[in-house]
């Protein structure tokens, strides 16, 4: 079925529902690269105005990427909850942007109706919302997730403490380790990149951190974001993990090119819950996305990069996730050019996945090759923290001197908790009154960690 | 007693005033983001035999369009029909997201490499440099002038830490669709990292070894040699 407007006298026709999602999203390079963005402002207006007339109940009957050969689309229509989705059956995408924006949509309210929201309508409405609106709605939202800490409640703002280095050199890595703690960092995850893919550094690694929290008695869960087969592989080796990592997508066939599908995550998802490491309700997954990956993949089908980001959304709360985080400005100025695409996008993926239910924190970063600096870091941060993220990087300095990319710093996190009255998470909250920094955490690490 | 610093390079023990970074350290930063912002936007400055440019006709269409930093112009392909092969190899330099890596170590890695192919005695194509080229503009290169290898030297994206990494990748049986699991990648050539005579000798050995096995890729595995894959960010 084909869509159309008519803007200042011209009509404009539109093929298919996700021709319409593309064209009525706001600028991104990503699109452009993709030849599928609104070749005018005008179109992409009328497109947005086509937009807010369509049925949310359209999504359900036309999917942008096929049933057939797509185990996401399947996921996402065989999983969607209609008795959720009720109270919004008769409202249009421009419909629902107003319904959000309204004092109707109260959290309580917005978590029941979750169920029932399709990535492709949370995508949509938020095409027709200016920032403020994705400010306004998100920071309603609150997704509690619990572990060791609790990550999520109101009046809180956690980070994950990054301690990575570029030849995973352990000495390294707890100096990063306890540089993060005495600035208050790390109490959504202490989660290492590293920079060889394999078994042996998975686990090395995971027992450096685990032992560096059993002998402080820290509140903290490790991660280190290895390939789910190869975490999975550590894990059969007896390696301590806490959350399981993995970088998802939004369509199958980019899963694929990740080396990942359903099937396996159900698999990851249920070795570690049955580690009992976390509490008996409590999430054990982490997954890590970004807009632009199916199209870098080639593996978007046409669909605009913020929808398939959103359709990553639906794997990820398939797993009730300990954390998600959008690692926005990463990907590169080919798909996200400069400062204003990546604040944009930021704030989007954060409203998309906390509409969905989703624990969403930000990797709040950016590339050397891309048109940005700290100043639109700083702005997004401060827009992030106002919408009420779960939690944000915090890296040495704002450098990752692995990853080579700028994120956030350990001192960027204690900003914003000042500006904005936010706490860290409470049992990390309540190690830090009894931490005391002339212990030298270093000097006992040295004497625990004799390589050091 | 180690210090922090002394365990890692990462910015670790920085100064603080109140919940902020000390302006020493704010300072330090900049400059080495500045740093980085120059080397991507620096010209490409190198006089090699031939010069040829990409389909990007700028450094902003060259950013958000990759697909045009890997073919031709069509004035720079019909220039090289003008130097028709068969050549064994194909040497190739491009700005890649840094030109400063190439200006500060493309030509003494060539000072290094280029007697060991000589005493090998392999055919040598004219020496080519490519503006606003990324790393697969070297399987057109190679298709056009009918070169058994290619060899593409190029600038890798700026980290703070190193803004003028050069990267080298080997293509056998260079054309247009080549995938980058059927390359080799030798990253980080600069002297903090990789030095010249060292990349150049292991540039070689992989590309003797990709001559006689007819291959390269992830089947082509030297010890120590991170294998296919865009290491770089210059894809």
């Amino acid at each position: 079925m084909s869509y159309a407007a008519i803007a200042a006298g011209t009509s404009y026709r539109f093929n298919d529902l996700k021709t319409l999602l593309a064209k009525a999203t706001p600028p991104r390079s990503g699109d452009e690269l993709a030849g599928i963005a609104a070749s005018s402002a005008t179109e992409r207006a009328a497109a947005q105005m086509a937009l807010a007339e369509v049925p949310l109940a359209k999504f359900l009957s036309e999917a942008v990427v096929p049933y057939e050969t797509d185990e996401v689309t399947r996921l996402i229509v065989d999983s969607h909850d209609a008795q959720a989705f009720a109270p919004l059956s008769h409202l249009t995408v421009g419909d629902f942007r107003d319904w959000l924006l309204s004092p109707a949509a109260t959290g309580p309210v917005l978590t029941a109706i979750a169920p029932g929201i399709t990535p492709e309508m949370a995508a949509a409405v938020s095409k027709l919302m200016r920032i403020q609106d994705l400010i306004t709605v998100a920071a309603r939202i609150r997704v509690v997730t619990r572990f060791r800490t609790t990550v999520g409640l109101p009046g809180r703002l956690s980070t994950r403490l990054q301690p990575n280095h570029p030849t995973d050199d352990p000495g390294g890595i707890l100096a990063a380790t306890i540089d993060g703690l005495s600035l208050a960092a790390g109490d959504a995850v202490v989660g290492i990149n590293p920079a060889a893919d394999n078994v042996a550094t998975v686990e090395l690694l995971l027992r450096l951190i685990d032992r560096l929290r059993e002998t402080y008695q820290i509140p903290i869960q490790s991660c280190v974001l290895a390939h789910v087969t190869t975490q999975m592989e550590a894990l059969r080796r007896g390696a301590p993990v806490d959350l399981m990592f993995q970088s998802i997508a939004g369509t199958e066939a980019a899963n694929t090119s990740f080396g990942v599908n359903l099937s396996l995550l159900d698999e990851a998802s249920q070795a570690t819950r049955e580690l009992r490491r976390a509490p008996a309700d409590g999430n054990v997954m982490y997954f890590e996305t970004g807009q632009g990956s199916a199209l870098s993949a080639n593996a978007h089908h046409g669909v605009d990069q913020q929808t398939c980001e959103a359709r990553a959304y639906a794997v990820a709360r398939r797993y009730r996730p300990m954390l998600v985080n959008t690692v926005v400005g990463f990907i590169g100025p080919e798909y996200l050019y400069d400062g204003r695409q990546i604040i944009r996008a930021g704030l989007e993926d954060h409203f998309c996945a906390k509409l969905l239910g989703l624990p969403m924190g930000c990797d709040v970063c950016y590339t050397n090759h891309a048109e940005a600096d700290q100043d639109d870091m700083d702005t997004l941060l401060t827009l992030l923290g106002n919408a009420g993220v779960n939690y944000i990087m915090g890296v040495p300095g704002a450098d990752d001197v692995m990853l080579h990319y700028q994120s956030t710093s350990f001192h960027d996190a204690l900003y914003l908790r000042a500006l904005l009255g936010l706490r860290p998470a409470p049992e990390f909250e309540e190690w830090l009154a009894n931490f005391r920094p002339e212990l030298n955490l270093l000097e006992q690490a040295s004497a625990c960690f004799p390589a050091i | 007693m180690k210090e922090l610093r002394d365990l890692t390079m990462a910015r670790v023990g920085l100064g603080r005033t109140g919940n902020s970074i000390s302006t020493k350290d704010v300072l330090a930063f900049q400059l080495a983001h500045a740093l980085a912002r120059d080397a991507v936007h620096h010209p490409l400055d190198l006089q090699l035999d031939l010069a040829l440019r990409s389909a990007a006709p700028d450094r902003s269409t060259f950013l958000r369009r990759p697909d045009l930093g890997r073919v031709l112009s069509r004035q720079s392909r019909d220039a090289l029909l003008q130097y028709p092969g068969p050549f064994d190899i194909a040497i190739i330099v491009a700005d890649g997201l840094s030109a400063l890596a190439v200006h500060r170590h493309a030509r003494a890695v060539l000072d290094e490499l280029l007697p060991l192919l000589d005493s090998a005695h392999w055919s040598r194509a004219p020496l080519i440099t490519v503006e606003q080229g990324r790393v697969a503009i070297g399987d057109e290169i190679g298709s056009v002038i009918a070169a058994a290898m290619s060899l593409v030297l190029i600038g890798e994206r700026p980290g703070l830490s190193s803004p003028d990494s050069l990267g080298a990748y080997l293509t056998w049986r260079p054309m247009p669709g080549r995938t980058e699991a059927e390359r080799n990648c030798i990253s980080n050539i600069r002297p903090e990292g990789l030095g010249y005579l060292r990349a150049a000798r292991r540039i070689f050995a992989l590309l003797a070894e990709a001559r006689s096995r007819k291959l390269t890729g992830f089947e082509l595995k030297e010890d120590a040699v991170l294998l296919g894959g865009d290491q770089s960010g210059a894809v």
